[in-house]
């Protein structure tokens, strides 16, 4: 099998279902599982589905998040000081099965899962009910000959990122790995910082320019309306974190965070 | 003598060691520098520049001293390389030197670097206070506070020091936030690593650059009219540059037991170490494959030393391959070991080594020798930024009103 396309992910994944019924417009939050209270990760994913979220990522916190802000860097920090981890996670995703129905990606550095197991993690993961896993710092050589047979054989899509500086041959690798949908990181920084707009918007007009084999999603620096429809115009749609992350640290409370967030992107 | 050439794959690996476990958003940076770094290395004008600087401005080749006193005590031959003479106080210049030319051959205009004890801090302010180019330092505050003698060198110097107050609020800490910099600024910023640690090709590229001190060595001791190998090669790790750079060209030459001192902090049982080795295990840490102190859902543990230089919950990739190969041993030295050492060097020789350096000599009383053997200990730094440590110890010990009986 030379490339693990969406339809031949394992039918049951809900992102693949998604993603044949709606193809722009999409849009996705992040979140760090265990922030604000340890056991907000059903709250947060009930609060973003009822507000609209088409899918979300989970974010595994991790010690030492090298390309996140201080935002991020904050709620994992508690999120750990929560007792949060990836066997935990997979305990609270148990109980909300049947509950919480919007596909769900699990979004983490490598390290943790390196240490918890890479086929253990998909085989929980896939029966968790989770839909794809995105590992930022897991290179392409090393996922292609050591992980992507397991991704594939648990039916778990998997996701790179690419960005302004990446270069078109390896866009063109990125995109034969990647099933479901490509990261676009419209900015070179790391989270939460905010940079010009018209390089995000350069940088996705030169995708669409590549006729890639996946649709791709713009994420960092989404943050108001503004960057929303940017993000709309010129990708299939747009992933925010730290925006919503922000809410949470205010209002510690996911219902008023999700809306707040709806309210601020959605008007 | 030929020694094994020492080298990772095109990929970074020594074994299952090294690689390039990066975000993307680093990718096109560490790249930038994979695809230039060798070609740079063994290019005859760069290698002329390096070495004039070496020479000139860095203090180069640095002795070896035949510690007598020393030696008489232990029954060994005791030579150590004397790092600690190298401009800055550090064997650190070697490696700044070298990547600072590269990061001016590669047309880059801000230099970024991560510091523990400030030693290599204070060596890239240097060596930017040297090539005019504008240079910022980011360190753990604990560390600020306990190195406070470097931090103002390193003001006096023109560099900018950046304090960090995430995690443990040390050296890895630091390394995180000067990784997260270069991100946010790709475009005319070097990143100017100070160990054997980070992405490839950073782990051979400082290996490489701090040969130097092996290089040297074996010279000298020809010199010096020892014949064939050293017994033994001693030095500290923490991310592992000088060790790396003592050890390399004695590597598998079937003669010489390389050692590393490896930061035991309180015990390498107890929770308060730093024996990434002895104590860690398998997985990624800034960038790198290689052993670290993790627990067991892959978050990296705080770690302690009372060296702010060893500090740190990694190793380079090429120590943790050595010690898989059996090449090298990595022995756990306790603070306290460590203190005794550095009392102890001080006493016999006059010298008042780094507090990491120190970890080094401890050695000497760990290690097995055959009376008379040659024993190199690489002293990669001197003392005298740990000098309110050590007055702490001083008092403790009893200061005596009357001077000591003269030694004959």
């Amino acid at each position: 099998m030379d490339k693990l396309s969406g339809t031949q992910i394992n039918k049951e994944n809900r992102l693949t279902k998604l993603l044949q019924e709606k193809k722009e417009k999409l849009f996705s939050v992040f979140f760090t599982a265990g922030f604000p209270y340890p056991e907000s990760t059903g709250d947060i994913l009930t609060a973003l589905e009822k507000h609209g979220a088409d899918f979300v990522e989970i974010g595994i916190p991790y010690s030492d998040p090298l390309a996140d802000g201080p935002v991020i860097q904050q709620t994992s920090h508690t999120a750990l000081a929560n007792g949060m981890s990836i066997e935990k996670l997979f305990g609270q995703l148990d109980e909300l099965a049947g509950k919480v129905t919007i596909p769900m990606i699990l979004m983490g550095y490598f390290n943790p899962v390196f240490q918890y197991g890479v086929e253990k993690f998909c085989k929980r993961a896939a029966s968790a009910g989770v839909s794809g896993v995105i590992l930022p710092d897991l290179p392409p050589d090393e996922y292609a000959e050591k992980y992507r047979e397991i991704f594939g054989k648990y039916g778990l899509h998997f996701i790179f990122l690419v960005t302004p500086t990446t270069p078109h041959e390896r866009i063109r690798r990125a995109d034969s790995l990647s099933t479901a949908f490509i990261y676009a990181v419209g900015s070179s920084s790391i989270t939460g910082v905010s940079k010009s707009s018209t390089s995000r918007t350069h940088f996705l007009k030169s995708l669409k320019k590549m006729n890639l084999s996946n649709i791709y999603i713009a994420g960092f620096g989404i943050k108001d309306r503004e960057t929303l429809l940017q993000a709309w115009e010129y990708s299939a749609g747009a992933i925010t974190g730290t925006a919503f992350m922000r809410k949470l640290m205010e209002l510690k409370e996911p219902e008023n965070a999700a809306r707040e967030l709806k309210n601020d992107l959605f008007g | 003598m030929e020694n094994m050439e020492i080298s990772p794959d095109d990929r970074g690996f020594y074994g299952q060691y090294g690689g390039s476990y990066i975000p993307e958003l680093l990718w096109a940076n560490v790249e930038e520098l994979r695809e230039c770094y060798r070609s740079v290395l063994s290019d005859e004008i760069y290698k002329a520049e390096l070495e004039k600087l070496l020479k000139n401005y860095g203090g180069r080749p640095t002795p070896l001293y035949l510690a007598e006193n020393l030696s008489r005590e232990t029954g060994a031959r005791v030579y150590l390389k004397r790092e600690d003479l190298c401009h800055t106080g550090s064997h650190k210049l070697n490696n700044v030197l070298g990547q600072a030319l590269l990061a001016v051959k590669m047309g880059k205009k801000h230099i970024i670097a991560e510091t523990g004890a400030g030693q290599h801090g204070v060596a890239t302010a240097t060596a930017c206070a040297l090539m005019n180019l504008p240079c910022t330092v980011f360190m753990g505050k604990k560390d600020t506070m306990r190195q406070k003698l470097n931090v103002t060198r390193m003001e006096m110097l023109g560099a900018t020091v950046v304090p960090v107050d995430s995690g443990s609020r040390t050296l890895k800490d630091a390394t995180n936030e000067a990784i997260r910099h270069w991100i946010n600024n790709p475009d005319d910023t070097y990143y100017l690593i100070g160990s054997t640690i980070g992405p490839h090709p950073y782990p051979d590229l400082v290996t490489r650059l701090q040969s130097v001190i092996s290089r040297e060595t074996i010279s000298q001791l020809r010199d010096a009219g020892e014949k064939g190998e050293p017994g033994h090669v001693l030095a500290c790790v923490g991310g592992g540059s000088n060790a790396a750079g003592a050890f390399y060209h004695f590597i598998g030459n079937g003669k010489t037991k390389l050692t590393g001192a490896e930061a035991a902090g309180e015990g390498v049982d107890s929770e308060k170490t730093a024996a990434s080795i002895n104590r860690g295990s398998t997985g990624v840490i800034h960038g790198s494959m290689t052993l670290l102190l993790q627990n067991g859902d892959g978050q990296v543990l705080e770690t302690h030393s009372i060296s702010a230089g060893l500090d740190y919950p990694g190793i380079g990739p090429v120590h943790a391959w050595l010690n898989e190969k059996g090449l090298a041993q990595y022995l756990p030295v306790t603070d306290s070991e460590a203190i005794e050492a550095a009392f102890r060097l001080t006493e016999t020789e006059g010298i008042i080594p780094a507090l990491e350096s120190a970890h080094a000599v401890a050695l000497l009383e760990k290690i097995t020798f055959e009376p008379g053997s040659v024993i190199v200990i690489c002293l990669s730094g001197r003392g005298d930024k740990d000098m309110e440590t050590y007055s702490t110890y001083f008092e403790g010990r009893g200061r005596s009103d009357t001077p000591k009986q003269q030694k004959v």
